[in-house]
């Protein structure tokens, strides 16, 4: 099971990466975006894939009677989700500002602080 | 699974990020009041100073102290642990975010108060110090993001055409960064099935060849690199740096690319100490590129904050340097020179700041007269250009004549070079900043520029970094030792191992 | 969104949705449910306000502004960490009593308050992300 998961993260990864790889900001946003589920995906597949009980104590007992699914993969997943939801947000909000104030997504066009002609300093009085 | 009571002292531990939290979420609370603002970040960082170095005296009389959440056992639960470097790291950290802020009570106006400057400030500091303290993997990686989120903030504050060009390249590219350093992270665990460092230092030095360590080591080294702006990866920085206010862009030159040396100090030197062997060579080229294309790219501008933030990058290759190395002669120069950095590329920036307000300026087309204008600017200028420069009496000296003396040790000579090398350019691109600036003649017919007063506070503010710049340089044997100690408590994890497990791991 | 049918039910939605946000952030206790699931709950609910009757009728009716609302929950998630301080357990350590109040047993603990803060900046973050956006759409 853990070898399609695999694959999969790699799928992921193969067209967040061509995605990134483009010079307009939306297409490298939306990369972003399936950067994250490809991470997100990656560390549930590291967790181990399997068919337990939810890791929930019964009454009475300290440990759990017999194996159950390991909860910390979820938790760090659960924390990733939202801390890439968060940027996502941010992120798209901020394009659309230097959308409007800039008047393009093309990186190439986007000189505003870096001027291409911005010059040598002064080399003497 | 119930840990026996603590002493109080180890709170210590926690307050540095305690601290800045709960006046985070105060100053959120009480937004639109900015009457308060500068006073209670003023008040609540001094605290954090004031904590962090009861917390670095701590850890050097007594060595590592660690205490996990919720009293949960480590690995478990998630540890704070703090060693000398995470102290000594918090505490300059803190020191330069208290100066910045004393420096930013005239310079950011009621509408940046109001759009909510330092409750982003506060928030960025518990993400900064947290990155120090933390004792495991994710929640390095949590605080991370916190610093990030908050310094997109910082960065947009004011929203200029400009800025917002900088901050989608900085945004964009440290997500990237961080979201690397989440994969790592993802693999680390699904190799050892623990994320406590301590207990990963353990375990990485026993499982040998049946784990890839080397790949989870270079992945470290690239994320961390990404937010170290090293080269290839440092393009972010001078895109970004010089786009907000002044005060932002001494606050992050001064620490953020710190975190991420920090971050590799962590992972490549204590927990992957047989990979970074390895690693070693293309560490040390990395770094000789970094260092140049630094300070290179610093001679090139005309813009002082760019200047700046080239300098931010070639001293981030000498840290690197250090990391090359991996004797406790280069480790501890690499941490010297982090904690001269963080003042003296803060103290860059704030000058920087100073000079456009006495000049009306950032570029040195316009800067003119400077010294006849202002005498006291054209002393402390002088002092941060020799500091920054490496030169004596600045602090940047002796780290760089520890690094030199490693790198020689070892028959590194082109790291040893391009420590030399960096360190000459970088006194050519500031000799040529007071030469143009402050000694030409005032340039005129220039009616565009608008030069005011200094503020006291401003300069009251470059005065402290100066003074604890010339500290370093004049009397360095307190802060050689304490980067001796944090050295070689990297070299050797198991006083950092033996705080966060008393009785052993596995008992 | 101007329709009728939408407008009439929204109020009661809203009432539901924010009832059973607080049912989940309390049944988190020691069952599935918890102050995030909750919060996102509750921050729907006014995001649905916001789009029936528009982005000021919800700022009118929360009073505070939703970041000081996410300003207070991480007060109160770090704060609900210090009671431990007393009793010399590290920070965060979860202490219990359970009064009874009228014949019943209520169990308090500084979890609770630790994820009625959580809640509460769940609440406010995404309330002010979603009415940010929902303003954006007029313009």
């Amino acid at each position: 099971m853990e070898a399609v998961f695999a694959i999969l993260v790699g799928l992921f990864f193969a067209a967040s990466i061509y995605l990134m790889l483009s010079r307009h900001i939306i297409r490298i946003l939306l990369g972003v975006v399936l950067f994250g589920n490809a991470v997100n995906l990656l560390i549930f597949t590291n967790g181990r894939i399997m068919r337990e009980v939810p890791p929930i104590i019964a009454e009475g007992l300290d440990v759990p009677a017999g194996a159950v699914a390991n909860p910390l993969p979820q938790a760090l997943i659960l924390t990733a989700i939202v801390i890439s939801f968060s940027f996502f947000a941010f992120l798209l909000v901020l394009a659309y500002r230097a959308y409007q104030e800039i008047g393009t997504d093309d990186t190439d066009g986007m000189r505003v602080a870096e001027p291409a002609d911005d010059g040598l300093p002064p080399m003497g009085y | 699974m119930i840990a026996g009571p603590i002493a109080a002292a180890d709170w210590l531990v926690i307050a540095p990020v305690l601290l800045p939290i709960v006046a985070g979420a105060v100053l959120l609370m009480i937004r639109h009041n900015v009457r308060w603002h500068a006073l209670l970040a003023l008040v609540v960082l001094a605290a954090m100073a004031g904590t962090n170095g009861l917390l670095l005296r701590m850890v050097l009389d007594k060595g590592p102290v660690s205490m996990t959440m919720g009293s949960w056992l480590p690995p478990f639960g998630i540890s704070f642990t703090v060693d000398a470097l995470g102290a000594a790291f918090s505490l300059t950290a803190s020191i330069v975010a208290l100066v910045c802020c004393a420096y930013s009570v005239r310079d950011v106006d009621a509408t940046g108060r109001r759009y909510g400057f330092y409750p982003f400030l506060m928030l960025m500091m518990a993400g900064v110090s947290g990155a120090f303290l933390t004792g495991d993997m994710f929640n390095l990686y949590v605080w991370f993001e916190v610093f990030l989120i908050s310094s997109f903030g910082l960065l947009i504050l004011g929203s200029e055409k400009a800025q917002i060009d900088g901050a989608t390249k900085y945004a964009i590219l440290n997500l990237v960064g961080t979201t690397l350093f989440l994969i790592a992270t993802g693999y680390l665990y699904g190799t050892f099935g623990t994320l406590n460092m301590a207990d990963l230092a353990t375990k990485a030095g026993q499982i040998g060849e049946a784990a890839p360590l080397m790949t989870l080591a270079t992945l470290y080294l690239l994320a961390f690199s990404m937010k170290a702006a090293a080269f290839p990866l440092n393009f972010w920085l001078p895109a970004s740096y010089h786009t907000p206010p002044v005060i932002t862009g001494a606050l992050f030159g001064g620490l953020l690319t710190k975190v991420g040396i920090y971050a590799l100090l962590r992972t490549l030197v204590m927990i992957f100490a047989a990979e970074r062997l390895v690693l070693a060579g293309v560490i040390g080229w990395v770094a000789v590129a970094t260092m140049l294309i630094g300070a290179l790219g610093a001679l090139a501008q005309s813009d002082i904050r760019r200047i700046a933030g080239f300098l931010v990058i070639s001293g981030v290759g000498i840290m690197l340097a250090g990391i090359a190395l991996g004797s406790s002669g280069g480790l501890s120069g690499a941490i010297f020179y982090a904690l001269h950095s963080m003042l003296a590329l803060s103290a860059l920036y704030l000058l920087g700041g100073l000079m456009r307000q006495r000049g009306g300026s950032f570029s040195l087309h316009r800067l003119s007269g400077l010294y006849g204008a202002s005498p006291i600017l054209a002393g402390l200028a002088f002092i941060v250009s020799l500091a920054v420069a490496g030169l004596p009496p600045g602090s940047g000296l002796w780290p760089k004549v520890m690094l030199v003396r490693a790198a020689l040790d070892v028959g590194a000579w082109q790291i040893a070079a391009a420590i030399l090398l960096s360190g000459f350019l970088a006194t050519i691109a500031l000799g040529r900043v007071f030469i143009l600036a402050f000694w030409r003649v005032e340039v005129s017919g220039d009616q565009t520029t608008t030069a005011g007063a200094l503020s006291a506070l401003g300069c009251t503010a470059l005065v402290v970094l100066v003074l604890a710049m010339l500290a370093m340089g004049i009397a360095p044997e307190p802060f050689i030792r304490i980067a001796t100690t944090a050295a070689s408590g990297l070299l050797d994890a198991s006083a950092y191992v033996h705080a966060v497990f008393p009785a052993g791991i596995g008992s | 969104m101007q329709t009728l049918i939408f407008r009439t039910a929204t109020p009661f939605l809203t009432c539901l949705m924010l009832m059973f946000s607080v049912f989940v952030l309390l049944r988190g206790h020691n069952e599935p449910g918890g102050g995030f699931t909750g919060g996102l709950i509750a921050a729907s609910a006014f995001a649905i306000h916001g789009i029936a009757f528009g982005v000021p009728a919800v700022r009118r009716a929360l009073y505070f502004h939703p970041m000081a609302i996410a300003g207070f929950g991480l007060f109160a998630s770090a704060v609900a960490g210090l009671p431990s301080l007393l009793f010399g357990m590290p920070f965060l350590t979860g202490l219990w009593s359970a009064p009874s109040l009228f014949g019943m047993s209520v169990d308090l603990s500084t979890v609770m308050v630790f994820d009625i803060g959580v809640y509460l900046v769940v609440v406010g973050s995404f309330t002010s992300i979603a009415l940010a956006l929902e303003d954006r759409e007029h313009d």
